[in-house]
């Protein structure tokens, strides 16, 4: 069997908390132990709210920030302690939240798709090669000319999938591709992000805080919360039958629209006739943690 | 198409500017000041009262059509040597201001975007260099070497970069953690081409407004110096040295240091209302 495309093994990331004169008050462990592998193809959902460690996962993968410990193989070689080179860097790319805010609001379309050919000091013609892009991600090519204010959130997004492929990665990091997207917009997009699979050969991590993106766009699911993957498996059985607390939130938070939706929307236990918070689940956690301690 | 709608764009931008009032005048002035300044020899009347010229005969006569700003206590033409004045005080500025900027800019990227030491060393050279008044700086310098134009150049620009290394540096330290700076690392763009054309380009309005704002300041100072005999030494003709010297003759001769005085305020006055103008229509807040 060939090694995963991405494999993340262990991998924590703490934050050292500065208390007053600049003291050590403690430590975050934003990611905690986390461990999962992708096969080349795939699509690997990373699911989790804002604040779980999603989008720091994302961060150490692309080298923006290193790991604490652990160790995170792409192809089967490790990228720690060369996090900045060219070489790393063509096999990730990363397609970022806001596509209003990763588009530089100064240059061009064309103009910020040239900076990752530039770059790589791409050898063909640069021009025929942004042309080529643009069409890959099923945009006019005159919109090379154009600055991102002039674009709808979908054009941007196309456009920031165009910079991103523009150095033949074999993984895509995807943050929340869509979150910023109307619901229409958002399938269009998802669709042309299934469509590049087959014909560039790309494996996704995909992370969203919405489970039902995925239902039909991942293969794997990883429920991430408060910096730990309580639950990973494929993604039929994570909505058939959701093993862990948060996950039934997650998936209870999903919008349906059919009665026969609902029937299959998981219960989940009230605390006071609310849904529980996240303050309340970690309450939960705490307590569990502390009942294994004691056994 | 997009060459048209940028040009919209801009056509919004000079639609913004030119319902306000006080940015056009400040436009008008600024232009009027710079013309009136390059074409000097050709629109004054007596061209040759520039030098050490006496004429005795007119000694302190009051405006008149002939001599529409009158004449001082050699006998020259103040009009004249007031737009050959402008020229002075123009050339100042711009020339404090080119270096400052690029000096100051850079300094700024560099503290901003790298951070750490970089941003330890340069920002407390720039908080010291702050402490310092320049008006202060250029009298230790004019004390200690000869006074000129070119020294109180040297001193102006010695501390006016600390302004814009301080705008620089905020404004780039929000700008370095902005997805497109996040994004063009992930993509492998050098450092150089994050400082220069991602960040830089997201500066230059601030710039801009920052500059004509200063423009005035420096004039000021500039008229400042050399009232005080520390700056241009005559003949040359000089703002500030006319208004010196034509204080001695007052009330009577007002004219000898009351106009070239309203030409300072002009032009100063001109520059500091283009700023604002620029400041709304860029929408920049954080400049001074």
């Amino acid at each position: 069997m060939t090694a995963p495309v991405l494999e993340l093994r262990d991998v924590v990331k703490t934050y050292a908390l500065k208390g007053a004169f600049g003291r050590s008050a403690g430590e975050v462990r934003a990611v905690d132990g986390v461990s999962f592998a992708i096969q080349k193809g795939d699509v690997y959902g990373l699911a989790g709210e804002s604040g779980s460690g999603k989008s720091t996962i994302a961060r150490m993968i692309m080298g923006l920030t290193p790991p604490t410990s652990g160790d995170i193989l792409i192809d089967g070689q490790s990228i720690l302690g060369r996090q900045a080179t060219l070489a790393h860097r063509q096999q990730v790319q990363m397609v970022f939240q806001n596509p209003g805010a990763s588009l530089n609001p100064r240059r061009t379309v064309g103009q910020s798709i040239r900076v990752a050919l530039d770059a790589h000091h791409y050898a063909g013609d640069r021009k025929a090669r942004l042309a080529e892009l643009l069409e890959m991600v099923q945009m006019p090519r005159h919109f090379a000319d154009r600055y991102p204010h002039e674009l709808s959130g979908g054009q941007k997004q196309r456009v920031a999938i165009a910079r991103a492929l523009a150095v033949e990665p074999r993984l895509l990091v995807l943050d929340e591709p869509t979150s910023a997207l109307d619901v229409s917009v958002q399938a269009r997009v998802i669709e042309l992000l299934e469509g590049l699979i087959e014909q560039l050969g790309l494996t996704y991590l995909f992370i969203s805080h919405d489970l039902s993106l995925m239902r039909n766009f991942a293969q794997d699911v990883g429920v991430l919360y408060l910096g730990k993957i309580v639950e990973t498996d494929p993604v039929a059985s994570v909505f058939a039958d959701p093993r862990h607390d948060y996950t039934r939130l997650l998936l209870a938070s999903v919008p349906v629209i059919s009665a026969e939706e609902e029937a299959l929307r998981p219960k989940i236990p009230l605390i006071n006739g609310e849904i529980p918070t996240a303050e309340d689940l970690l309450a939960l956690r705490t307590q569990a943690q502390t009942k294994e301690a004691q056994t | 198409m997009s060459q048209q709608e940028a040009l919209s764009n801009a056509w919004q931008n000079w639609f913004r500017f030119s319902r306000n009032p006080t940015a056009v005048i400040g436009a008008i002035i600024v232009i009027t000041s710079v013309s009136l300044a390059l074409l000097a020899p050709n629109i004054t009347t007596f061209p040759e009262h520039v030098g050490a010229v006496v004429d005795f005969r007119n000694r302190h006569q009051p405006p008149s059509a002939v001599h529409w700003f009158g004449t001082d206590n050699v006998g020259r033409d103040i009009f004249t040597r007031v737009i050959f004045g402008l020229r002075v005080s123009l050339l100042l500025a711009v020339v404090v201001l080119g270096i400052a900027i690029p000096v100051g800019v850079i300094l700024g990227l560099l503290a901003g975007y790298f951070g750490g030491w970089v941003e330890i060393v340069i920002m407390r050279i720039t908080d010291i260099a702050l402490a310092i008044p320049p008006l202060v700086m250029a009298l230790a310098v004019a004390a200690v070497l000869t006074p000129s134009l070119t020294n109180s150049m040297l001193a102006i620009a010695l501390l006016w970069w600390t302004w814009h290394t301080r705008l620089i540096y905020s404004l780039t330290r929000q700008l370095r953690s902005q997805e497109f700076v996040e994004a063009s690392e992930t993509l492998g763009a050098s450092k150089a081409h994050i400082l220069f054309r991602e960040i830089l380009p997201n500066c230059v309005s601030a710039i801009a407004v920052k500059t004509s704002l200063d423009a005035g300041f420096v004039i000021l100072i500039g008229a400042a110096l050399s009232f005080l005999g520390l700056g241009i030494q005559p003949p040359t003709p000089d703002l500030g040295t006319m208004v010196a010297s034509g204080a001695s003759f007052l009330p009577d001769y007002w004219w000898e240091s009351v106009l070239p005085g309203c030409a300072i305020l002009f032009v100063a006055l001109g520059f500091n209302l283009l700023g604002d103008g620029l400041r709304d229509m860029f929408d920049v807040e954080d400049v001074r």
